[in-house]
């Protein structure tokens, strides 16, 4: 009955310029890379750039439902999030289309707290891989 | 920027204004409610909203990525997130570089508000630039 092993439908998540503005801005970014297209061009990028976690941008659309896939059965009211890895690739561009793949990975149970992890694979519209995340929520008081 | 074993990053130090949590919500995506509604999260036993983890790790991956002075240096992060965060108190990421292997320094890094951690076991890889330290 265990999910692991599930993966979900591939999500093309489109990259926007403003989108890269407005999430930097939030997480306090000064790199003119991230922000100004002309600072961007003059280091070689095509556009601005994503910050490296930008990938919870991108990824969010697939591994939301994911999370919320009543085969995996989390409890929501006593979910937390236990810990996160990203390993990076290629740069992150405005007008890229980013694909991303969820898996389940494992589900385990310890110390009464239940473990979900997952796994996405993100590529970009060239086919170059630029992330993979582990994504671990932890489910307190399930037992 | 050195990266040598033992050297300390920059510090990054930066508070969270009231209306933060909010922002990052729309910028990211993630509207959890415990983040963006005080009644809500005074209802489910929170001291109030509470800054997203997320955003905790961006500051994390941030100060990484200014020491480097480039975003492509950083390779890997990985975090464990514990406690909570909250907006108006100021966050403070220090991280240390542990070893330096091949052109990659392997960097630890915590984050912490009020002496509380709030990022633990932070794992950063820095691919440092050729010819550069």
């Amino acid at each position: 009955m265990s999910a692991v092993g599930k993966t979900f439908p591939a999500v093309t998540y489109a990259v926007g310029r403003e989108k890269i503005r407005e999430y930097a801005r939030a997480v306090g970014e000064t790199d003119p890379l991230y922000l100004d297209v002309d600072a961007a061009r003059a280091a070689g990028y095509a556009d601005v750039v994503a910050p490296p976690m930008f990938a919870v941008v991108y990824s969010g659309p697939s591994i939301w439902p994911a999370i919320m896939d009543p085969d995996v059965g989390i409890d929501f009211a006593h979910m937390v999030h236990g810990a996160q890895e990203f390993r990076w690739g290629a740069p992150v561009v405005a007008g890229d289309e980013i694909t991303t793949e969820a898996q389940v990975i494992d589900v385990s149970e310890r110390a009464g707290l239940g473990f979900f992890v997952f796994e996405t694979r993100s590529v970009n519209q060239d086919g170059a891989e630029v992330c993979t995340g582990t994504w671990t929520n932890i489910v307190r008081g399930s037992s | 920027m050195s990266h040598k074993p033992g050297d300390q990053l920059p510090e990054v130090r930066v508070t969270p204004d009231k209306y933060l949590t909010v922002r990052y919500a729309g910028a990211s995506g993630d509207f959890n409610p415990i983040h963006i509604d005080e009644e809500f999260a005074k209802s489910v036993g929170l001291p109030g909203r509470i800054l997203h983890g997320l955003w905790s790790m961006a500051q994390v991956a941030r100060a990484q990525t200014e020491a480097a002075g480039r975003p492509e240096a950083l390779r890997r992060l990985s975090v464990q997130f514990r406690g909570m965060g909250l907006p108006e108190r100021e966050v403070v990421v220090r991280s240390t570089v542990e070893s330096v292997q091949d052109g990659v320094a392997h960097v630890k890094a915590l984050a912490e508000q009020d002496g509380n951690l709030i990022i633990r076991r932070g794992e950063a890889d820095l691919v440092l630039e050729e010819g550069g330290s």
